[in-house]
């Protein structure tokens, strides 16, 4: 397996003294459908943050063996331009690269059909539900055609129907374009059902408590949700979230 | 309230006032140089249409002016103070120090600088000064009130500083801009006017000065009529600014859009 990323020993302590994290060891494989699981507050964001970019680390160092890849990422709020319909929301990556104007303007109109939103292009933020405005950032997220997907807790404010709805589609869409996902979440059962791969993270300051490789069918629909498989799944990454949260428990996940 | 009844309730009760107004007058026979009658008003407004509307034209054009001045001066102030903070902190006393210190009180001095030859000027750099505030310490709340996830997003794709500026910076900070702008809009009006009264006499031929010569002549018809033209113009502005908002926003903007629903 071709390594993406690799983070060693990235640490984050922020200006008012807080730890966000200890020290975290991370490789992710190209291709991998990664979830990071912790309790609120372990850093989990932060990691997502420092591998795009957007935060610098106090420690260690971010790597990209195979160069860096084009880095989509959604945030927990959808994020949109409220000025702005969906297709120009869709359309700002490619814009703020100065793709040439039709080019942009197909290629977010297909990203738009591709998260079930066609007839909405002309349509603004505000008039949109909280699940139509997440895939419309989804949508943007993918435009770009990006190689890895970075995803901040983001359908953790959906309603559960809608939640997966939204999970389906994504499995599709990474699927389809072949990307690489690092999705951060606190739900065990969402974990366990989009991913090849959970790493579980200790509270404050976090790091790495438990890293499980899932085995899920490719192709997997909500009848998954119903299998043994997936309940052992969702045990495995349970049962390693209730003894990352035990007190001690980030002195023996640096071990 | 239901459409049309917001248009007509207020004008019935104004037409009320005015035949209450009249009839009063009329009955305990007022003396036309303390109070005159509405139907007096109009006959000083008739008669001096003309020279009424040409001051009315010349106040206009100085408000109007003051105000571009300042919104452009305020929005690329603004700018800047968005970009640096040490700027912003030079700066900024100095604006609230020209803000708080009352307009009126600075005018003689404006015009003794520029000169009692040119009120005219005078007039706009004294509606400058009371203009520009608002639009500089809106515009700088607006532009520094970014959703920081969208401040992220368009760094992770790369987007220039000039492309935060125009993208996200700008459109973002327009409700805040166009409340400063309505808030700008009227005070202009009453530098404008402010700065003739500080004059007093010489070359000022806006309607502050009509005034200011009615009431010297005890005309007080012809008072009036300059008055309800200076009222005209300040909602004029007023209007043409809340169109401006309406459709620069209504698309996207809880504030604007909530007056559809």
């Amino acid at each position: 397996m071709t390594t993406l990323l690799s983070l060693s020993g990235i640490a984050k302590r922020f200006d008012n003294g807080v730890e966000a994290i200890a020290r975290m060891d991370l490789d992710v494989a190209q291709g991998e459908f990664l979830s990071l699981v912790g309790p609120s507050g372990c850093g989990k964001s932060t990691a997502l943050r420092i591998a795009a970019g957007l935060v610098p680390a106090t420690g260690g160092t971010v790597r990209w063996p195979i160069g860096r890849p084009g880095i989509g990422f959604v945030f927990q709020d959808a994020t949109l331009m409220p000025w702005a319909d969906v297709l120009a929301n869709v359309r700002l990556p490619l814009d703020l690269r100065h793709a040439d104007r039709g080019g942009a303007q197909d290629r977010a109109a297909r990203a738009i059909a591709r998260v079930g939103l066609s007839g909405f292009e002309k349509a603004y933020p505000r008039e949109l539900s909280g699940g139509m405005k997440m895939r419309v950032s989804i949508a943007r997220a993918v435009a770009a055609q990006p190689r890895l997907l970075l995803m901040d807790e983001p359908f953790a404010a959906l309603d559960e129907l809608t939640r997966q709805a939204l999970n389906d589609d994504l499995l599709r869409l990474a699927r389809e374009d072949a990307m690489t996902v690092i999705f951060v979440t606190h739900s065990i059962y969402e974990s366990s059902y989009l991913s090849s791969r959970v790493v579980v993270m200790t509270p404050r300051p976090g790091r790495i408590a438990a890293d499980i490789r899932l085995a899920p069918p490719p192709l997997r629909d909500q009848s998954y949700r119903l299998t043994q498989e997936f309940a052992d799944a969702a045990g495995k990454v349970s049962a390693a979230l209730r003894s990352a949260m035990q007190p001690g428990a980030a002195e023996r996940g640096a071990a | 309230m239901k459409g049309a009844a917001a248009y007509i309730l207020p004008a019935l009760l104004g037409v009320a006032a005015l035949a209450l107004w009249e009839f009063l007058v009329r009955l305990y026979d007022v003396p036309v140089f303390l109070l005159p009658a509405p139907s007096a008003i109009g006959t000083a407004l008739a008669g001096n249409f003309a020279s009424l509307l040409d001051s009315l034209w010349v106040t206009l054009q100085v408000t109007w002016l003051a105000f571009a001045i300042a919104l452009a001066g305020g929005l690329a102030l603004a700018v800047l103070f968005a970009r640096s903070r040490t700027l912003e902190a030079s700066l900024f006393p100095y604006a609230v120090i020209l803000q708080v210190t009352p307009v009126i009180a600075i005018a003689p001095l404006i015009l003794i600088w520029i000169g009692y030859e040119h009120v005219e000027r005078a007039a706009v750099v004294i509606a400058l000064i009371v203009a520009f505030f608002p639009i500089l310490s809106n515009a700088t709340i607006g532009l520094r009130s970014v959703d920081p996830d969208l401040m992220d997003l368009f760094r992770l794709y790369g987007a220039s500083s000039w492309q935060i500026l125009w993208r996200l910076q700008l459109p973002g900070a327009l409700p805040y801009i166009l409340t400063g702008m309505k808030i700008s809009g009227g005070l202009a009006l009453i530098g404008a006017v402010v700065a003739e009264f500080a004059a007093g006499s010489g070359a000022a031929t806006g309607l502050a000065w009509r005034i200011v010569e009615a009431g010297n002549r005890l005309e007080i018809a012809r008072m009036f009529a300059a008055l309800a033209l200076l009222s005209l113009a300040g909602i004029l502005n007023f209007y043409l600014l809340t169109g401006l908002e309406w459709l620069l926003l209504h698309r996207w903007h809880e504030s604007a859009a909530k007056t559809r629903r």
